[in-house]
């Protein structure tokens, strides 16, 4: 993970949260929108270091309090939970297999609105919730699933496009079998 | 060595919970001023986005122009002519309702009624958060918008502006938590609250508060009714859907089907009183 790998992941993030907010096709047809943001800090988490998971979960938090109702800075710790917790696990999870990846995306796509409404109603909000509310949280969790290995896809292949790799990263040499020659 | 080095990567870890935790605790307390300033400030980042988007739009629609062919042109001002000349008719006819209304307010000494100022506005976002049910408008206080001036569409009250920034503005839809309405059913004189949307069904509000006497038939016509002091009276906001006695008979609660799509809204009028 390199500076340019982190700073496309905030522009995705800033583009995410335009997206949510002008085109409404999915809202219209499902009845909910897809929130992406959840789906960028499981790829984060699993790819990035600690500073580049801090800043993606507040800038990705103040960009879509600011143009929404909640009140700002409400997003930002339940998006960091879900990369700390991510980052601190990551030497368990496989992260290039489809399922986990998959697994994650529901699991955090289903926690961050889950711990924002609780937040929200833990500092006296009252936010619109009704039986709806259910489907749309179904409709979250499982759009974010979709989405994150599309992110993966994206992020993995702008890796390998852009990023540089050394040319004796695919050599066979190992220095502790080098057979020394001697006189005897 | 790596013992201490997994100490010190822990410890950085929590280091970062906190100053997250903390970051987060300031914002959500930050008085509601600056929080609104800090809020279009972050806004005003998208700004880019929104004149491409518009730009996109005009674009598509000048292509759309091209398309139409001049038969179809010219039927359709041929209809828009004919629908012209009616509205005038009705507008000359209620013009001297208005002039009749007038004259018999002040033979009796009622205040006189304004004619309703209205500005066009295109809605550019809507709310990403599922939970809340607000949108974005292209007014801000430049073109002489401010908190609380009530928002409609040709066929019915649409909300309230709850937030002014420049060059945008926040509107939140009828049926939200922080949009109250006061509302009249026109064929009864009850009147009630305009409160949240129904479960399972956004197009249909809960209108409560009304008398436990209230004779309410599916149809009849909830309008403003004038007395919350935000929403003028006389605009139309739904028709009743059914009705039924709430809290132990001593109220009677209708769903009102709401007169305007909210889930199409595309351009709305801001009514400056």
């Amino acid at each position: 993970m390199n500076t340019l790998n982190s700073i496309l992941i905030l522009f995705v993030a800033f583009l995410a949260v335009f997206c949510e907010s002008a085109f409404n096709g999915l809202r219209n047809l499902l009845g909910a929108q897809i929130d992406l943001l959840p789906a960028l800090m499981v790829y984060a988490g699993l790819s990035a270091g600690l500073p580049t998971i801090t800043l993606v979960a507040v800038s990705g938090g103040l960009f879509l309090d600011s143009l929404s109702a909640n009140p700002l800075g409400i997003t930002i710790f339940p998006l960091f939970l879900v990369g700390f917790f991510i980052y601190t696990q990551r030497d368990l999870i496989l992260r290039d297999q489809l399922f986990a990846q998959t697994v994650l995306g529901l699991s955090a796509s289903a926690f961050v609105p889950a711990i924002t409404l609780l937040l929200l109603l833990t500092g006296g909000h009252a936010p619109s919730l009704s039986w709806v509310s259910v489907w749309q949280w179904i409709v979250m969790s499982v759009g974010g699933m979709a989405a994150t290995p599309a992110l993966f896809l994206l992020f993995d292949w702008f890796d390998r496009t852009f990023s540089y790799r050394s040319s004796h990263e695919a050599s066979s040499f190992r220095p502790d079998r080098e057979i020394r020659r001697s006189r005897r | 060595m790596d013992r201490r080095y997994n100490r010190m990567l822990k410890r950085s870890h929590y280091i970062a919970l906190g100053a997250v935790a903390l970051l987060t605790l300031i914002l959500l307390n930050l008085p509601s001023h600056t929080t609104a300033r800090l809020k279009l400030a972050v806004g005003s980042l998208f700004l880019p986005l929104f004149g491409l988007a518009n730009s996109s739009d005009q674009l598509a629609n000048k292509a759309g122009d091209a398309i139409t062919t001049r038969s179809e042109l010219l039927k359709e001002n041929d209809s828009l002519r004919r629908q012209n000349d009616e509205l005038r008719l009705e507008a000359m006819q209620a013009q001297d309702t208005v002039r009749e209304n007038a004259r018999l307010r002040q033979m009796i000494g009622w205040q006189q009624t304004k004619p309703w100022k209205l500005k066009l506005g295109k809605i550019v976002l809507r709310d990403p958060a599922n939970w809340w049910r607000t949108v974005q408008l292209d007014l801000g206080s430049r073109d002489g918008l401010r908190e609380n001036l009530a928002v409609l569409t040709t066929d019915g009250l649409v909300g309230r502006v709850s937030a002014v920034g420049l060059t945008r503005s926040t509107v939140v839809l009828i049926g939200d938590s922080n949009c109250k309405v006061a509302a009249e059913v026109i064929d009864t004189r009850d009147t009630g609250v305009i409160g949240a949307t129904d479960p399972l069904d956004n197009s249909l509000v809960a209108l409560g508060f009304l008398s436990k006497n209230a004779k309410l038939t599916p149809g009849q016509t909830v309008m403003t009714s004038g007395l919350g002091g935000i929403f003028p009276a006389g605009i139309p906001i739904g028709k009743i859907a059914d009705s039924r006695p709430v809290e132990y008979g001593l109220y009677t609660e209708a769903r009102v089907k709401l007169a305007a799509n909210l889930s199409s809204l595309d351009e709305v009028w801001v009514l400056f009183p």
